[in-house]
């Protein structure tokens, strides 16, 4: 029992930050916003889960993977997959030359359903499939690269090379993949009508618990030993493996795991979002992506969720007041992060939060109890403390 | 009057012979042959460029040799992967102390602990009594009992490189390869860390690369001299120092 406690909950300090980021995304979020803004909120949760993935494979492992939207994307179209066909049903389709298939592949003149779309008919395989396939494609690599010795910024332009051929592929199969509009105008789940208001509370929730848990799991991956060799690796990387360790493996498992988690989220995304198109495929995203983990702390995996809000609810604002500003106003920010905070967001609670927060608390002895609750209203300032004590760096 | 099991006994821990290796038709090392008994303190030094340090990376398998062959305990170790030889109980220290600074000393020891070395092993490694304990006894062997919850970048230069050589200890390697242990160390460190080697030479072999001769012939069983990738000589240190061709490449120098 105290163990689950140190290793999921990261001990006391953990347990908190982890505490006030489910009341922000559980509570206050879904009471405070409307039903337009909250399904914003819950769209750039989707993300967040690709930055979670990168805190490990990046911050802790090192592996600066720059095509994380190959991940969330093909999650985001296995799911569509599954929600498309059930909105092309003979019924609904029957004004198209062959009903009963996707409205896109009728426009393109086919007239069967092709077999790589056959078994997304079923559920349980397209669950199956938004996991597995991105996690298999994150082995292929891994095991190209990793096995190879291929590291650093040659890994990193790899993954990006692979992004932009999928969306090329993706574009280019326009009957098989609904080309560069994507998968559109998907409808229900077994039934259940996703675009209504109600449905869409449910998704969020659904989608927050399981923001919650790859959190969880990354922490207990990260309190593990495994997680400590991550850090000797990108430190040492010689020595661990001539302490006997295979050091490809550990990098690929790592790189496996953040795929997985950031296929959860192009799942969730397709089904609150209601489309998946190859615009989140790309290097584009992958990169926003990166900057998500980046801003938000990139050793700290509830800081990449606060970078995740931060910068998309930023990137909405400023895109909808300056539109042409907003990819100069990015880069930039990127750079001032990874030039003088190198720990994000988080790093800076550590830092100088940590302190104001004790400072404040103490002039204001009575009002003690309203600090958690000052915590909650400031996302900001809530970065959250790195999963245990002895993982934590000096930056 | 050798019986075979006697015979047995005296086979070297490590033969190498013949062993090659050339960096775009530079010979590093040429044609080498070296022995290294059981229970033996057995030191390489030569002149810089004599191909010291390329012969522990051979034989821990960071470089891979051109010809020649490298037999660990009947195993063939120039075919096998750098974590097999780890696992078939080679150990090696780098010239530099190459230690996990961000973790503590302990955490530094327990890395090397030889449990959980796959990745699921590793997930669900559990900080055993047992562990706790075998880390507390190398600590105390390499003199950081007191250290275990620092930061290793706060050690001092001499204290990492006992720590690594501690992470080596923790494995229990039968062959122990130390690439400049006393290196950067004090008067008195180096005193310590002969004292060291000679305490965990027993019941292993040693294999040690060293400059400084004063320490050299403080533990040294046999000395190996290494020229152009070559052995010049072999013998105990006096042999060694009084040998002509030695005097001429590298100590009159």
């Amino acid at each position: 029992m105290k163990n689950a406690y140190e290793s999921l909950l990261g001990g006391k300090q953990g347990a908190i930050g982890l505490l006030v980021l489910a009341v922000l995304i559980l509570v206050v979020f879904p009471l405070a916003l409307d039903s337009f803004r909250l399904s914003m909120v819950g769209k750039y949760l989707t993300y967040a889960f690709v930055a979670v993935g990168l805190v490990l494979c990046w911050g802790y492992g090192g592996i600066l993977s720059l095509g994380q939207g190959i991940f969330f994307g093909l999650g985001g179209y296995c799911m569509a997959m599954f929600l498309k066909l059930e909105a092309s049903d003979p019924e609904s389709t029957k004004i198209q030359s062959t009903p009963g298939i996707p409205d896109f592949m009728d426009w393109n003149q086919i007239t069967e359903l092709p077999m790589m779309w056959q078994p997304f008919h079923s559920f349980s395989f397209t669950l199956l499939a938004v996991l597995a396939v991105p996690t298999l494609l994150a082995l292929v690599i891994g095991i190209a690269m990793f096995k190879r010795r291929v590291g650093d910024v040659y890994f990193s332009i790899v993954t990006q090379a692979i992004a932009a051929i999928l969306t090329i592929l993706i574009i280019g199969q326009q009957g098989l993949t609904g080309g560069v509009n994507g998968i559109t105008d998907l409808r229900t789940l077994n039934g259940w009508d996703i675009r209504d208001d109600s449905s869409k509370l449910i998704l969020y929730f659904v989608n927050a618990a399981l923001l919650i848990g790859c959190v969880l799991l990354g922490r207990f991956v990260l309190t593990s030993k495994l997680g400590r060799l991550l850090m000797a690796m990108r430190d040492k990387e010689e020595r661990v493996r001539f302490s006997g360790y295979d050091v490809a493996s550990f990098k690929i498992f790592v790189f496996c795991l953040a795929a997985a988690f950031s296929a959860i989220g192009g799942a969730m995304f397709a089904l609150q979002v209601g489309f998946m198109s190859p615009s989140f495929v790309g290097i584009v995203p992958s990169i926003e992506m990166v900057i998500f983990a980046a801003v938000g702390g990139r050793m700290s995996l509830l800081g990449a969720v606060y970078g995740t809000l931060l910068v998309s609810f930023g990137k909405t604002y400023f895109s909808e007041s300056f539109p042409e500003l907003w990819l100069y106003l990015m880069g930039g920010l990127f750079i001032v992060v990874v030039m003088y905070f190198p720990n994000g967001l988080a790093g800076l609670w550590e830092s100088h939060g940590r302190k104001w927060l004790s400072r404040f608390a103490l002039g204001n002895k009575v009002f003690g109890q309203s600090v958690v609750k000052a915590r909650v209203m400031s996302p900001v300032k809530v970065a959250t403390p790195q999963p245990s004590r002895e993982l934590e760096t000096t930056p | 009057m050798n019986s075979p099991a006697g015979f047995q006994a005296a086979k070297p821990v490590l033969s190498i012979e013949g062993l090659s290796v050339s960096f775009d038709g530079f010979k590093a090392v040429d044609n080498l042959n070296l022995y290294v008994d059981r229970n033996e303190v057995h030191v390489v030094i030569g002149p810089n460029g004599a191909g010291k340090t390329t012969l522990l990376d051979l034989i821990c398998g960071k470089t891979k040799a051109t010809a020649g062959s490298i037999d660990f305990d009947g195993r063939e170790l120039s075919k096998m992967r750098e974590y097999d030889i780890v696992r078939a109980g080679v150990g090696r220290k780098f010239q530099n102390p190459s230690i996990y600074e961000n973790l503590t000393v302990f955490e530094n020891l327990e890395m090397s602990y030889p449990k959980g070395r796959k990745v699921f092993g590793a997930l669900f490694f559990k900080r055993s009594a047992e562990v706790i304990a075998r880390v507390e006894e190398v600590a105390a062997e390499i003199f950081l009992s007191e250290l275990l919850d620092m930061q290793a970048d706060l050690l001092s230069h001499g204290q990492k490189q006992w720590l690594e050589i501690g992470m080596l200890l923790m494995q229990d390697p039968a062959l122990l390869m130390l690439d400049e242990p006393v290196a950067g160390m004090s008067v008195s460190e180096r005193v310590q860390t002969a004292e060291l080697l000679n305490r965990i030479s027993q019941g292993r072999s040693v294999l040690v690369i060293e400059h400084d001769m004063e320490f050299v012939k403080s533990i040294a069983h046999r000395v190996t001299v290494l020229h152009q990738g070559t052995v010049l000589a072999e013998g105990s240190m006096e042999a060694v120092q009084s040998n002509p061709k030695v005097i001429e490449v590298y100590l009159g120098h």
